[in-house]
C-alpha cells in the first residue's frame, strides 16, 4: 500500500510539484502586492461586491477584544445561523459554522452544542491571530450561513460544500468540488478530511474522488457514489471564477465558490497558493493543462472565449456516455 | 525568469567555486589537513591584577610587578599581550644568581608603573599557551641547603614526634614526603600534626615547608594554575618540590600524589612572591582560561609566525579564543540550516515552525543526543497535558503562551531540582533548551491537536525532531565541525547550495507518496 510513484512517471502524468508550483507560477506569476486582497477575506468581499460579484452577506466584522463582550447582544442578535472566521484564515483554521440555537446554546454543523463562553472564546482566538498567517492580529468576520443549493445535498455530510477552480491568466485549467465529511467539521477543506472530486471542465460532471490523497468512490458518511454528480449552473461557475482573475491581478488563482439555493453561485473566497490535491481528484497533472491555458490566454483576452475554448480543450468526458476520454488533451 | 535562473545559478556557482577554490588553496599552500587529524589543546589565560590604590588621587606612585611563566615541562608559549593603559610598562630580566629565594633559573616580569591613580583597576596580562609534548621533566635547577625555623620547645617537640614517626614508616626521600602529605590529608590527623597546624595559624603549606626542612630535605613550592575550560575567576595553587638526592620530583599536596599533573601550567618554581604591588592594596591575580583544539598544523604556523601563515591573519584564529568558540558555534549553524532547506524542499518534511528544529538541534548539542531527545519530549509532553488544563480557562493568546512560558521555565527547573537530587547530573542540561521555542511548539501543537488531531501532531512533531536529530548529528560531526571552524570560506559554497535549492522545480520525496494513487485509474 505504501508504494510510491516514479518521479518520471509524475513527470510524464504532468504533476505540478509543490516546489515547481511556488517557484514557476505562484513566484512567476503572482505579484506580492496583489496578495493582500485575496489574503484578507473582508477585502476580497468588499473588492467583489463593488464589482457585482455575488458573496455571502457580512453580518459585521470584530477588530477588538472588547467588541466580543456583547457580541451576543450586537452582531449575531437574533440570528439562529452564522460562520465566524478570521479574515486572513487559511486551510478552514478557525471557521466556527453555526447552523442553530437551542436555547442558551448554539448548534455547530455536526450538531456538537457549545456555549455563549466558546463563542467568545473562539473570536477572541481569532482576534489574537491563532489561525491566521504568521499569528499576526486578525479581525472576525461574522458571515450569513450559506443555504446551499439541495441538488448537492447528499454530496456533503454536515457542511457546505464548495467548487475549487483553478484559473491561470484569466483560463480556468481544474476544478474540484470539496464536499464536508463528518471529520472536516462542517468546512470542505481537505486537510481537515472533506472530499475531493475531481470536475470535468467542459461538463461539470464528476471525474473521480479523493479523501486524503487516495481514492474513494462514494461519501463516507452519506454513502452516496460521486459518479452521478453534476453541478448545476456550470457555466456560470466558470464565469464567476475567471472574472476573479481580473479583479485581484492575480494569474494563478483558486477560487472557491459555493451555489446558493437563491442566488446561485457566490465567491466564497481567494487563494493564491491553491494546493495539489487536484490533481489527484481530476487524475491530471496541472503542467499539461496550464501550458495549454497559457496559449488560449496568447490566443485571446475575451473571458467568454476563454472558457469557450477550455471547456473544449479540457474535457476528459464525452457529455454523453460519462467515460474518459484523455485523448483531448 | 530565464534570466533570473541563469543569474542564480550564476551567483551560486562563483560562491561555491570561491568556497571550495580558498579551501583548496589553504589545503595546499598552508598545508592545513582537510580531514580531522591532529589536534592541540590550545590554552589561553588571561591573568587579572586588580588592586585599589591606597591613597587615591594623591601624588603616590603604583609600581606592579608580575612574574610572568617561563614555558617548561613541554609547554609552549604561543602568543603574549599586556593591556597596560595609561601605565608605564616594561618587562624586566631577572637572572638567576643575584636572587637564590627564586629557585628558576631565569625569570622575566611584568612591571606596570603610574605616578598617581584614583581608583581600583585591573591590569590583564593575556598568553596562549598548548602542551608540545606530554611527559616533558622540569629542567634541573640547583640545589639549595633547607634553612631550619625556629620553634618554640613545646613546637619543636611535636615536630620531632612527627619526623620520627614518618622517618620510621618511610624508606626514602619520596616516601617520606608521601606520608607526610597523606598525613596532613587524613581527616583526623594525629595529636602533634592537629598542634602544629594550629600553632601556625591553620596554614598547612608553611608547616610541610617547615617539617621539610627540619627534615633536611630541600623544597620549595611551584605555583601555577590547574587548566580547567571555561573557568573564570581561578587561582593560583602550589604544588611541592623536593630534591631527593638525585633529582627533583613534584607532589601534588591535595592528593599526596606524586608527578606533575598534566593539566598544571607552571607559573613559578621557587617560594618568590609571582606578585608584588607597591601603592596599592587589596591585591588579587585571578585567572580566566578557556581551552580550543586546533589542528596541530595551525598551531604550529602560529608558532612559526612565518609568512606562508598571514593568510591565518585573516582567519577566525586571530579573534580572542572566547570569541573563536562562539563563532565554531556559529558556523555550524548555515550546515543545520541546509539541512532544514534539504529536508523540507527535496524531502518534503512537515515541521512546526520552519527552522524551529536548528534550535533543538542547538540545545541537544548541549544535552547529547538521547538525554536531550528525553528532555524533549518530557518537556513537551508535560506542557501539552497542562496546557490542555489552560484550554478551559479561556485566556486571550498572548497571556495564555506566557503563561506557557513560565510554565516551561517552572517544569524546568523542577526537572533539574528533582534529577539533581537522584543524581542524574546530565539532566542538569535541560536549561539550554530555548524557553520560548519550547512555549510555543507546546502552543502550536495544542492548536494542532484541537484543530486536526492527534495524526497531524504526530507528523509535524515528529518531521521537527527528525529534522532536528539530523541537523545535530550532522553538526556534531568531527568531519563538519572541522571543516566548518578551519575553513569557513566554506560557508560560502553552502550558500551557492542553498541557492541552487531554492530554485529546484522538481518533484519532493513526500510527493512521490502524495501522487501514488495518479494514474491508478
Ligand atoms: N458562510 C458560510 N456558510 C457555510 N459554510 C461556510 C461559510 N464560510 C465558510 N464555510 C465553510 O468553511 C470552508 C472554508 O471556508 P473558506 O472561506 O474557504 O476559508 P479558508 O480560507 O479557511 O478555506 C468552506 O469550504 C465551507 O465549507
Ligand atoms: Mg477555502
Amino acid at each position: 500500500m505504501a508504494k510510491l510513484i516514479s518521479p518520471f512517471e509524475l513527470r510524464d502524468l504532468g504533476i505540478l510539484g509543490m516546489n515547481a508550483r511556488n517557484i514557476s507560477f505562484i513566484g512567476r506569476y503572482n505579484q506580492r502586492k496583489n496578495y493582500r486582497l485575496v489574503d484578507n477575506k473582508l477585502e476580497t468581499k468588499s473588492a467583489a461586491l463593488s464589482r457585482g460579484i455575488p458573496v455571502p452577506q457580512l453580518y459585521g466584522t470584530i477588530e477588538y477584544q472588547f467588541q466580543i463582550k456583547d457580541m451576543l447582544n450586537t452582531l449575531i442578535k437574533g440570528r439562529d445561523s452564522f460562520v465566524i472566521k478570521p479574515a486572513q484564515g487559511s486551510g478552514g483554521k478557525g471557521i466556527l459554522v453555526v447552523v442553530g440555537r437551542d436555547g442558551e446554546q448554539f448548534i455547530k454543523s455536526s450538531g456538537a452544542l457549545i456555549d455563549e463562553r466558546e463563542v467568545r472564546r473562539h473570536s477572541s482566538n481569532i482576534l489574537a491571530g491563532l489561525h491566521s498567517l504568521g499569528g499576526r492580529n486578525d479581525s472576525a468576520m461574522i458571515e450569513a450561513l450559506i443555504d446551499f443549493d439541495p441538488v448537492l445535498k447528499d454530496y456533503s455530510f454536515e457542511g457546505v460544500p464548495d467548487i475549487r477552480v483553478i484559473v491561470f491568466r484569466g483560463v480556468p485549467v481544474m476544478a474540484m468540488m470539496r464536499c464536508a465529511t463528518h471529520s472536516s467539521d462542517g468546512k470542505a477543506n481537505l486537510h481537515q478530511g472533506a472530499v475531493g472530486v475531481g470536475i470535468d471542465i467542459g461538463s461539470g460532471q464528476s471525474i473521480c474522488a479523493v479523501q486524503h490523497n487516495r481514492i474513494v468512490t462514494q461519501h463516507p458518511d452519506t454513502k452516496i457514489a460521486f459518479n452521478q454528480l453534476q453541478i448545476p449552473h456550470w457555466q456560470q461557475v466558470l464565469e464567476l471564477a475567471a472574472s476573479c482573475a481580473s479583479m485581484t491581478g492575480l494569474d494563478y488563482l483558486g477560487a472557491d465558490i459555493v451555489l446558493d439555493r437563491q442566488s446561485g453561485p457566490m465567491l466564497l473566497e481567494l487563494n493564491a497558493r491553491p494546493g495539489l490535491a487536484i490533481q489527484v481528484a481530476n487524475q491530471v497533472g496541472l503542467r499539461h493543462r496550464l501550458a495549454a491555458a497559457a496559449k488560449i490566454a496568447d490566443l485571446t483576452d475575451n473571458q467568454i472565449e476563454k472558457i469557450s475554448l477550455a471547456r473544449q480543450q479540457f474535457s476528459q468526458l464525452t457529455v454523453a456516455t460519462g467515460q474518459l476520454s484523455m485523448a483531448i488533451i | 525568469m530565464i534570466n533570473s535562473k541563469v543569474q542564480i545559478g550564476l551567483i551560486a556557482g562563483v560562491f561555491i567555486a570561491l568556497g571550495i577554490g580558498l579551501t583548496l588553496y589553504k589545503a595546499i599552500s598552508l598545508d592545513l589537513p582537510l580531514l580531522p587529524d591532529q589536534y592541540r589543546e590550545v590554552w589561553t589565560v588571561e591573568s587579572k591584577t586588580s588592586f585599589t590604590p591606597t591613597r587615591a588621587g594623591a601624588k603616590s606612585p603604583v609600581n606592579i610587578e608580575l612574574k610572568l611563566p617561563t614555558a617548561q615541562a613541554g609547554w609552549v608559549i604561543l602568543d603574549e599581550h599586556f593591556a597596560s593603559s595609561g601605565f608605564g610598562f616594561s618587562i624586566v630580566e631577572q637572572s638567576a644568581g643575584s636572587n637564590s629565594v627564586n629557585a628558576s633559573p631565569n625569570t622575566s616580569a611584568a612591571r606596570w608603573t603610574r605616578q598617581e591613580l584614583d581608583r581600583p583597576t585591573t591590569l590583564y596580562y593575556k598568553m596562549q599557551v598548548y602542551r608540545a609534548s606530554e611527559n616533558a621533566v622540569l629542567p634541573a635547577l640547583p640545589v639549595s641547603v633547607a634553612e631550619k625555623p625556629l620553634l618554640e620547645p613545646d613546637q619543636q617537640a611535636a615536630m620531632d614526634r612527627l619526623l620520627d614517626r614518618l622517618h620510621t614508616q618511610s624508606s626514602d626521600i619520596d616516601s617520606f614526603v608521601q606520608l607526610l602529605l597523606q598525613e596532613f590529608l587524613r581527616d583526623s590527623p594525629d595529636q602533634d600534626t592537629l598542634f602544629l597546624i594550629d600553632a601556625y595559624e591553620d596554614d598547612s603549606f608553611a608547616v610541610l615547608m617547615d617539617v621539610l626542612a627540619m627534615a633536611d630535605i630541600s623544597a620549595h613550592q611551584i605555583r601555577g594554575i590547574v587548566l580547567e575550560d571555561g573557568r573564570r575567576r581561578q587561582t593560583l595553587s602550589a604544588l611541592i618540590e623536593v630534591y631527593n638526592g638525585q633529582r627533583w620530583s613534584v607532589f601534588d599536596p591535595s592528593n599526596a600524589s606524586p608527578g606533575l599533573p598534566n593539566n598544571f601550567f607552571v607559573w613559578q618554581r621557587g617560594n618568590g612572591s609571582v606578585l608584588s604591588v607597591i601603592g596599592g592594596r587589596d591585591s588579587s591575580l585571578e585567572f580566566a582560561l578557556v581551552s580550543n583544539s586546533l589542528p596541530a598544523k595551525a598551531v604550529v604556523g602560529m608558532e612559526q609566525r612565518s609568512d606562508k601563515f598571514a593568510i591565518l591573519d585573516f582567519s577566525i584564529y586571530t579573534l580572542p579564543v572566547e570569541q573563536q568558540g562562539i563563532f565554531k558555534g556559529l558556523l555550524l549553524i548555515p550546515v543545520a540550516a541546509l539541512v532544514v532547506v534539504f529536508m523540507r524542499l527535496l524531502v518534503g518534511v512537515k515541521t512546526s515552525g520552519t527552522f524551529m528544529p536548528i534550535l533543538i538541534a542547538l540545545a541537544f548539542i548541549q544535552t547529547t543526543l538521547f538525554i536531550g531527545l528525553a528532555i524533549f519530549l518530557g518537556l513537551i509532553g508535560i506542557g501539552l497535558w497542562i496546557r490542555s488544563y489552560l484550554s478551559h480557562l479561556n485566556l486571550l493568546l498572548v497571556a495564555r503562551v506566557a503563561t506557557v512560558i513560565i510554565m516551561v521555565i517552572l517544569l524546568m527547573a523542577a526537572l533539574a531540582v528533582i534529577s539533581y537530587k537522584l543524581g542524574m547530573d546530565q539532566v542538569l542540561t535541560v536549561t539550554f533548551f530555548p524557553t520560548i521555542i519550547v512555549a510555543w511548539t507546546i502552543e502550536r501543537m495544542s492548536i494542532l491537536w484541537e484543530e486536526e488531531g492527534g495524526h497531524e501532531v504526530l507528523i509535524q512533531g515528529g518531521g521537527s525532531l527528525l529534522v532536528a536529530v539530523l541537523a545535530y548529528l550532522v553538526m556534531s560531526n568531527p568531519l563538519v565541525e572541522h571543516l566548518t571552524f578551519n575553513f569557513p570560506e566554506l560557508t560560502l559554497s553552502l550558500l551557492g547550495v542553498i541557492l541552487l535549492l531554492g530554485k529546484y522545480t522538481g518533484y519532493r520525496l513526500s510527493e512521490l507518496y502524495r501522487f501514488r494513487d495518479m494514474g491508478t485509474e
